[in-house]
Order: structure tokens, then sequence, then C-alpha cells
């Protein structure tokens, strides 16, 4: 059996409501309305100081990195054994803290698996750690890249072959002008080494690792590449 | 001539107080305990605190309160010493990436009381957050976080996540090689929660990598927007203790009146 509906029939407008001075089809009373509008004042106002705010705390996310290639020295100085350590820039402005050590070599058939394309005929491996970002060094007598936080091992490639890093070191894109190798921008490997817009370090991006930790819009690989 | 502050009743809201003289003023009392009294019973009179003091302060206790009871105090008073060796500390710091470092070397080494100033803030932030923790725990253990006091706790876990985002943005100030990979390494920790990680790093690090703005986004993150989210909170938690009252010892039964004994029959 339904329920009555005992509550009142609510009047439709002011003048069924018999408001005094109300006004022939007027369905909100002024003491709403003004409310309503002090409400809305109340607001916009709020919301023009906090969206500028916070579009500047978040902006950061969205800019596009500017692209900078940078000299690291002439091609005879990278043999295609061995790594050749160079200190590039990676934030310009702020002195020291900015920069980074690329591990740099000359592309080699018999080792390199990476496909080979313009901008590798120098290999540039990062210094960073693809576990959580610690600097990770090079040494020559094991021919592997050894860090010092957690215990990540990489071999020559880059490639890991112990610990817990979660992908091969990351590289830069070379060129060379004028018989000068630059070191240009990062992008990041998958364990078959294809490339990949450049994550940050502790994102896995085999199988299902590439949707997780989705490329993100202020810094991408070089396009078709 | 003033008198102490009458509780509410005497006489009706905004009217003055009478400023007949008192009835012989006891020697005793000098003349600087007039002006304190007098000054209080002024302020009263315009803003009604005292009846909220009153809330706030004599409050009925159960049974069974003991010392674990201060912990939340002492967190709070963690806090409060932390804010204000920080602003001082503001004083001298220089949140700009080539100067960190320095002005921080100078605050220390050449700063009248600078190393001890800083040495309170430094490990004061280990005293609070341990306090925080053993707080906790003296309300998990004592079922204080039962109803109606599920909200209390709820904004304890925030305050609890607060404190510890403070002690992550201050430790990448004092910008030496420690501050530096630390915070490396945990940006990267936080890059590694899926789907947002990766944006959420770009946020921290005001773009892809560690840059020129860093450093004072964690400096003003570090000293204005969490410390006053902080206060905020822990108004809104004290509200709710001195509203809700505290929880007595799990240890405590409830006494029943001695003829409704089953036993006393
Ligand atoms: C209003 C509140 C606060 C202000 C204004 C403030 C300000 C500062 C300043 C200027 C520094 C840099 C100087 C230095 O490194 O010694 C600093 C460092 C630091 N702060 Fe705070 N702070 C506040 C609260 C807190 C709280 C609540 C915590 C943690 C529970 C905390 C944890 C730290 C840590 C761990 C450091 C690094 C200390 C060091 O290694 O020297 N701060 N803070
Ligand atoms: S950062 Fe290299 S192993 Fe953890």
């Amino acid at each position: 059996m339904p329920v009555p509906d005992d509550r009142k029939q609510q009047p439709k407008t002011t003048a069924d409501a018999k408001i005094p001075g109300a006004y022939e089809g007027e369905t909100v009373t002024r003491r709403r309305f003004m409310t309503a509008s002090a409400h809305t004042a109340g607001g916009i106002a709020t919301a023009a100081f906090t969206l500028p705010a916070l579009g500047m705390a978040f902006g950061p996310v969205f800019e596009k990195e500017q692209v900078r290639w940078e000299a690291v020295g002439p091609t005879e100085d990278f043999p295609d054994d061995t790594y050749i350590p160079r200190t590039i820039t990676l934030s310009p402005g702020i002195g020291e803290v900015g920069k980074s050590t690329v591990y740099v070599r000359r592309y080699n058939d018999t080792i390199d698996s990476e496909v080979k394309d313009e901008y590798n005929d120098y290999v540039a491996i990062t210094s960073r750690c693809m576990h959580l970002g610690c600097p990770v060094r090079y040494v020559e007598a094991s021919e592997r890249f050894i860090c010092p936080c957690h215990g990540g091992v990489y071999d020559r490639e880059g490639k890991v072959s112990g610990g817990p890093p979660v992908r091969p070191l990351d590289r830069f894109y070379t060129r060379v002008r004028d018989g000068i190798v630059e070191v240009g921008p990062r992008y990041s490997l998958n364990s078959e080494l294809r490339r990949f817009s450049p994550r940050d370090p502790g994102q896995a991006i085999d199988g299902v690792g590439q949707y997780l930790y989705p490329s993100r819009p202020s810094i991408r690989k070089l396009p078709g590449t | 001539m003033a008198k102490l502050p009458t509780t509410s009743g005497t006489r009706p809201r905004g009217t003055r107080a009478e400023t007949t003289e008192a009835p012989a003023t006891a020697p005793q009392r000098n003349k600087l305990q007039e002006t304190g009294v007098s000054t209080i019973d002024w302020l009263d009179e315009r803003t009604s605190l005292s009846a909220g003091a009153r809330w706030m302060m004599f409050r009925k206790i159960p049974k069974g309160t003991n010392w674990f009871y201060t912990l939340g105090s002492a967190t709070m008073f963690a806090f409060l010493s932390q804010a204000v060796t920080g602003v001082f500390l503001a004083m001298y710091y220089d949140p700009s990436a080539t100067r960190a470092y320095e002005s921080v070397r100078f605050l220390t080494n050449e700063v009248f009381l600078g190393e001890f100033v800083r040495g309170m803030h430094k490990w004061g932030s280990t005293v609070m957050v341990i306090l925080i923790f053993l707080h906790m725990a003296r309300t998990f253990f004592f079922g204080a976080y039962k109803y109606p006091r599920e909200l209390n706790w709820v904004i304890g876990v925030v305050l609890l996540i607060l404190t510890l985002a403070m002690s992550f943005t201050g430790y990448l100030l004092p910008f030496d090689q420690r501050s530096y990979w630390a915070t490396t390494v945990g940006v990267a920790i936080n890059g590694t929660g899926p789907l947002v990680g990766p944006y959420l790093s770009d946020f921290l690090r005001a773009g892809p990598e560690f840059g020129a703005t860093t450093l004072a986004r964690f400096y003003a993150i570090h000293m204005l927007l969490l410390p006053g989210i902080i206060a905020a909170m822990i108004g809104a938690h004290l509200y709710l203790v001195a509203r809700l009252g505290t929880t007595a010892p799990p240890w405590i039964r409830a006494e029943s009146s001695p003829e409704l004994r089953e036993d006393s029959k």
C-alpha cells in the first residue's frame, strides 16, 4: 500500500504563497534570490584568487621543457669499448646543482642492441639510477654501472643485471656537429631497449607499466624516434 | 575598583560593568593586580572570551586519566617550538639553489645562537614525529578512536600526514648533498604512484628535472602552506576533544550505584 504523501503541497509561485508584492509567475522569493546572489558573488571572488594561484602552482606540470643540445667534446675523445664521463647541465641557472654526469662512448655493433639511427652514433647514458635516482658510477674493471644506494647493478649497455632498478639506464639523444658530439634530451628504454618518452626513476615501462606511468606533457621523446 | 570577571547572568549582555567603588579594597591587593584584573575585565566585557576559556580549561575528565593523556599536548608544544624556531631561522635562510647552503652555513657558524636554534628545529622535528606516533598509539590502545570520536581520529591521521610532509619538505632546505639526494629519491618514490605519480613529481619539482624553483617551492610549502593547515587542524582537533570529552582508560569500569548491585541485596 502506498504511503499517503501528507506533506503540504508547496506553492509553485510566490503569488500562490501570498507573499506581499509578488510578481506574476515569480517562482523564487526575493530573499532566496538575494541569498543565492551573495553566495555566488562570494564564490566568484574566491575563485578569482584561488584559480590563478593554483594555475601558477600546477603550470609547470604542463609546460614543455625546451630542447637543448650541449657539446661534450670532439668525436675522437670517445672510444667504442668504454665510457668517458662528461658533465652536462640538466637545469640551467642553478650552478652545480643543475649538472649531471653522462657516460659517453661510440656506438658499437658488437655490443649495442639499441636500433641504430641518426641519434645514437654516440651512446650517452645517464648516471641516474633507475631504481630511485641515486648517482651510478661506471666501473671499468667489472664493466658494470653500480649504484651506491641499494645495490643496483647494470651491464655495459645499461641493462639491469641485478638489484632493485626497474628498467635500463636512461639515455640521451646525441648528434655530431662539426666533429663535436652534442648531447640532447633524455629518453627512457624498456628492457628490449625500445625508446619511450622519459620517465622518472622507479617507473617501470615494460608491459602495463607504460600505461601506469604515462608520459608527461613537460618532457617527451623527439618526434619520430 | 574593577571586579573579577563575572559569570554570565549577573548583568545583561552588552551593559557596562558597574564603575562604582568596590567595597574597601583589601590592603594586600596592590595596584598591579588591580590593573591586571581590570584589563581582563575590560577584554571579557567586550569578547566574552572567559566563558570559552573556562569551557576549554575546566573540563571534567574521567577517572583513571594518567600521564599518557599528555602526549597530545606534548606533540602540540613540539609543533609550537618548530613554528617559533622556524620563523627565526627564516630570518637568515635564503631559498635559492645557489645560496641556500651558504645561508644555512652562515646561520649555523656565525649567527649568535644560530646553531642552537637550528639544532632545536632539527632535533625538534624528530621529537615531534616520535611524539605524534606515541600519541596515536595511546588513542589506539585506549580505544579512544571509537564512537563518537572517529572524526578526531581522522583529523589526527591528516595531522600525521601533514607532519611527515613537513619533515620531507624541510629536509631539502639545508641543501647539502644529503638533502639533495634524499629529495631526489623521495620525489622518485612519490612518482611510483600509478597514474598520478608522474604528474605529482612534476608538480613537486616544478618541472621534469630538479630546477631553479624547486627549492623555493619546497620552502613555501614547508613554512607557509603546511604550518597554516596544521595549525587549523590542531584547532579542530582540540575543539572536538573539549566538545566530546576524553575517554577513560579501558581498565576503568563504570561504577553502578550500590543499591543496584546484585550482591548488595
Ligand atoms: C611554522 C613552522 C615552521 C617553519 C616556519 C619552518 C622553517 C624552516 C626553515 C627556515 C628551515 C631551514 C633551516 C634549517 O635547515 O635549519 C627548516 C628546516 C627543517 N624543518 Fe622546519 N619549519 C617549521 C615547522 C617544521 C615542522 C613541524 C617540522 C617537522 C615535524 C619541520 C622539519 C624540518 C626539518 C627536518 C628541517 C631540516 C633541518 C636541518 O636539517 O637542518 N619544520 N624549517
Ligand atoms: S637508487 Fe640505485 S639502487 Fe636504489
